[in-house]
């Protein structure tokens, strides 16, 4: 007999516009607070307080255009911030300032969240849709400098990158990137070589957002319609389609794995987050508590595992934070 | 006829006469039949035969001269052959000329397009007939761009004209064209404007082919005019005509041959597929499951009850009310709430009667106005229906208003013609109740067919007239065996009125924006053709008389119409006429309009140049004889 669904934990009300982007950043030592950062329609970034559940700062630097992406790098001090202003944020947050110390001028009107990934202590590698149409840009940060740009070839007709995500095999190792495109196709880039490794064509409409296992060479891609796609890598750094999942109601705003690799969240236009087992994509619970489409979703870095949480931010404003699989 | 090779002088003016002769006498085809082949066959590769064959016509007198050319013509099987026979028989004299320049083209319009392939064929094979052709075609464009010839000249004959444009313009060189570059284009801007007007699609169609084909000729750089239309035979067959086979003449050699060339040149250029460095993989799927060693650490992950997830409906409101609510958009952000509503609202309208009515014209003036906010499949048609439900609720105030509409200010062609379709629909429900499912009469009854207002919904409607037609006269020719149809409750009865008469009160009084009697004379011919069916389906209601002697009125005035849509509109109004207002009842009101009805009638079945304009007035014609021998056929 299945247990009716969980209810949220607590539900964070107050950020007054749709919410776009969230962050947790929970890793801290004993008296460091647990902090959510949060990324809404109105331009703020709430730092939320999840002791007392109340937002502590709210951030004010993309001029009331929406902020579609957060990050925290290396700890809660520093903190990126990307909006529809055409800018990427870099603040300083550290003994309760509140300033943006760099920004980069990314022209690009889109919507692609961009992606991090830290190469060596205090250095950062940052993939960001660029000003030109079927463009990524890898800038190194802080330094700001360019590492490589992109192009897909003539002729390739990809569209716009719509989800980015870095990653390296392990420390040390290059660093790859993985880019989901308008025409529903995900691309494995090399970044060092500035080459493009594989292709995949696994949707019909354009990829929303896709998430990868470095472990397991294997990654998830959703988009506007009914199916989700994990493909795998192989040997030969190709990719290929591994299995499809089709989905009750059509389309799919974020997709997260969990850092243990156990379980994935994604969130759905139909309200709905859905979790399934990451190994073979068991459907294991639908988390049905948001009126509106859900943005985005993302789980807790705490160290103890019983207090993982996930988080969900939806169009209808509120943040959605549920205790779920935290016993494993 | 043997003659004696070797530099004898003969004369064959003798021949040329007792040729001339029988031509003219109608004895064409005997003596030609004979003599076309045999001399074709002479004349292939002897020159000495064909100066022989040259002198034999030029030396036919003018007064039979044309029979002589036109036979000729109309024989020869091919523009080399009938070069070889006539020689340069058009350039030497005149009235070869004029028959073969005007009068075959012109004038006349019954030729095959191989007769004209062969005359046209003919005039571009050599250099001092080439002349000519220009000169011809620049005729012809003057004829098809001009508007009063659009509008009174027979389908027939357009189209014919059509076909020597075309192919006169598949035998122009490249010189050539440039020298009268821009008169053809001028022609075509103008030619084009007249038959986009027109009423009749068969005519936008051929002005469109033929300002494509001419638009294709000039311009070998460039774009090139492009129109949207359906593709038949008739549009392929002119198409075709553009292209020039090559022809296997021999005494005269021709660059045929690179009219074909040119033509495949102009075959699509197929997209050039992506080349990919990097492979792209089809999606085949891995079946690596059955084989997987590792521990299946998901197992001690239980899931949750998923019972409730079901696919989102987005639920329509129930209320009409908060239909009107949703539709009059306060909140413009909900799409999806607008889009269900749409999609339900014929549904609850049907349903609800009742509340419908209270409401019915503020929906009438919400769906005529209503237009698409996001893309549905099918919106044009759910809103169609919606109407016709809201007609259909409540008939008399909602055909108030729409038909005070169709005379308003400010409204769209399209949505004037709207609210003739709705009427029609909503009549044809109302008149056929059966239609929603009801028992079906048995036996003899003809089920209603079903109509699909369209660009040819006259066409539907003439079809089931004719069987109409058909079977009232054949009833008369077994006598009384037939049983007469078995009548059922006609609901449009008590509306009809509502629906007809407004419609056809105002149709003379002009508005700054509309205009029936002038240039919206698309319009008057859908009207028509609505009064036409309105008329039809109000067979044995109260009104019907009443409504027939307003349509005679009504088509009297305007019998001299020039659109030819509209006059096929008219004589449908007769014919609806005849068919539904009880016989004793036109016989004892409206026999002097009928007799002058018939008159008229009689005229347009001679002299229309519209071939659907005849055919209507002779089944009128055939209808009031039925009548008037039904009435006799009766025991007074």
């Amino acid at each position: 007999m299945a247990l009716p669904p969980p209810d949220p934990v607590f539900v964070l009300r107050g950020t007054g516009a749709a919410v776009h982007a969230l962050h947790f950043s929970c890793g801290g030592p004993e008296p460091d607070i647990p902090l959510l950062f949060s990324g809404s329609e109105n331009g703020f970034i709430h730092v939320w307080n999840l002791k007392t559940h109340r937002v502590d700062t709210a951030l004010d630097g993309h001029g009331r255009k929406s902020v579609c992406c957060v990050e925290t790098m290396g700890g809660k001090d520093r903190l990126l911030s990307q909006g529809r202003d055409q800018r990427i944020c870099l603040w300083d947050l550290a003994e309760g300032r509140t300033s943006v110390t760099d920004s980069v001028f990314t022209e690009h009107v889109g919507f692609c969240r961009c992606s991090l990934l830290k190469v060596a202590q205090g250095r950062w590698l940052m993939a960001m849709a660029a000003r030109s149409l079927e463009e990524v840009q890898i800038l190194e940060l802080p330094s700001k400098t360019s590492v490589c740009t992109l192009k897909p070839e003539v002729g390739a007709k990809l569209g716009m990158p719509m989800c980015l995500k870095l990653w390296q095999l392990s420390c040390g190792s290059e660093p790859m990137l993985l880019a989901g495109y308008e025409d529903g196709s995900v691309l494995l880039w090399n970044v060092s070589m500035g080459k493009a490794l594989s292709r995949l064509n696994c949707h019909q409409e354009p990829v929303m957002s896709l998430d990868f296992d470095s472990e397991k060479a294997k990654g998830i891609s959703g988009s506007s319609e009914k199916v989700l796609s994990i493909w795998s890598l192989n040997e030969q750094q190709n990719l290929q389609v591994y299995k499809t999942h089709e989905l009750v109601n059509a389309g799919i705003s974020d997709i997260t794995i969990r850092p243990d690799k156990k379980i994935l969240a994604t969130a759905g236009w139909d309200h709905r987050i859905r979790i399934f087992g990451w190994k073979k994509l068991k459907p294991l619970a639908v988390l049905d508590y948001h009126t509106a489409t859900i943005h985005c979703v993302s789980f807790s870095d705490h160290s103890n595992p019983r207090e993982r949480l996930l988080a969900a931010g939806s169009k209808d404003q509120r943040i959605s934070v549920w205790s779920i699989y935290a016993q494993t | 006829v043997c003659f004696i090779p070797g530099g004898l002088d003969c004369s064959i003016s003798f021949v040329s006469h007792v040729l001339g002769k029988v031509c003219v006498h109608g004895r064409q085809k005997e003596i030609l039949g004979v003599l076309v082949p045999c001399l074709t066959d002479l004349t292939k590769s002897d020159c000495i035969w064909q100066r022989i064959c040259w002198r034999l016509v030029e030396c036919v007198p003018d007064r039979w001269m044309e029979a002589v050319v036109l036979g000729f013509v109309q024989r020869a099987p091919g523009a080399d052959v009938l070069s070889r026979l006539l020689g340069n028989l058009v350039v030497k004299n005149k009235k070869a000329q004029f028959v073969v320049t005007q009068k075959m083209l012109l004038l006349q319009y019954g030729h095959t397009t191989a007769v004209l392939q062969s005359l046209l064929g003919h005039l571009a094979l050599d250099s001092p007939r080439r002349t000519l052709l220009l000169r011809v075609l620049k005729e012809l464009l003057e004829t098809w761009s001009s508007s009063s010839a659009v509008k009174h000249s027979p389908a027939e004959q357009q189209l014919y004209i059509s076909k020597a444009i075309l192919i006169c313009l598949s035998h122009l060189k490249e010189p050539e064209i440039e020298s009268c570059r821009q008169e053809l284009l001028t022609s075509m801007m103008e030619g084009v404007k007249c038959h986009l007007d027109s009423s009749l699609p068969q005519l936008r169609r051929l002005g469109m082919v033929v300002a494509e084909s001419i638009s294709w000729k000039i311009n070998t750089e460039g774009p090139v005019l492009k129109f949207e239309y359906e593709e038949d035979d008739e549009t392929r067959e002119l198409k075709s005509l553009l292209v020039q086979t090559p022809s296997f003449s021999v005494v005269l050699s021709l660059p045929d041959d690179d009219r074909s060339e040119e033509a495949g040149a102009v075959l699509p250029l197929v997209p050039e597929t992506d080349e990919k460095s990097y492979p792209a993989d089809p999606i085949p799927v891995m079946p690596d499951e059955g084989s997987d060693a590792e521990l299946d650490s998901d197992d001690d992950l239980i899931p949750y009850d998923m019972s409730e997830d079901k696919a989102l409906k987005i639920k329509a409101p129930v209320y009409i009310r908060d239909c009107i609510e949703v539709l009059t958009g306060s909140r413009s952000e909900d799409v999806d709430k607008w889009e269900a509503t749409v999609k339900a609202l014929e549904s609850l309208v049907r349903r609800n009667p009742a509340a419908a009515r209270e409401v019915s014209v503020e929906l009438a003036k919400i769906l005529l106005h209503l237009e698409e906010k996001t893309c549905i499949e099918g919106f044009v048609e759910l809103r169609q229906r919606a109407q016709v439900a809201v007609l259909i609720t409540d008939p008399i105030p909602v055909a108030k208003y729409l038909t005070s509409q169709f005379y308003s200010l400010n409204y769209s062609l399209r949505q004037r013609i709207d609210i003739l379709d709705v009427l029609v629909l909503a009549a044809q429900e109302l008149s056929c109740p059966k239609f929603h499912g009801k028992s079906k009469l048995s036996g003899a009854q003809k089920p209603c067919v079903q109509l699909l207002p369209g660009s040819d919904s006259s066409k539907g409607w003439r079809r089931i007239v004719d069987e109409r037609i058909k079977s009232k006269t054949r009833r008369f020719d077994m006598g009384q065996s037939r049983a007469e149809l078995a009548s059922h409750p006609n609901e449009f009865n008590s509306v009809a009125g509502h629906f007809f008469f407004p419609l056809i009160q105002h149709f003379d009084r002009p508005l700054t924006t509309f205009d029936l009697l002038g240039e919206d004379h698309f319009v008057l011919g859908r009207l028509v053709h609505t009064l036409a069916i309105l008329m039809y389906l109000a067979v044995n209601t109260v009104a019907v008389t009443a409504m027939g002697k307003a349509l005679l009125e009504f088509v009297w005035a305007l019998r001299f119409h020039t659109d030819s849509y509209v006059r096929q509109g008219l004589l449908s109004c007769i014919s609806s006429l005849l068919l539904s207002v009880p016989t004793e009842r036109i016989l004892a009101d409206m026999t002097e309009e009928l007799l002058e009805t018939q008159s008229w009638l009689g005229d347009v079945m001679e002299k229309d140049p519209d071939g659907d304009c005849r055919r209507l007035a002779l089944q009128n014609l055939l209808l009031m004889e039925n009548l008037k021998k039904k009435l006799e056929a009766v025991p007074s």
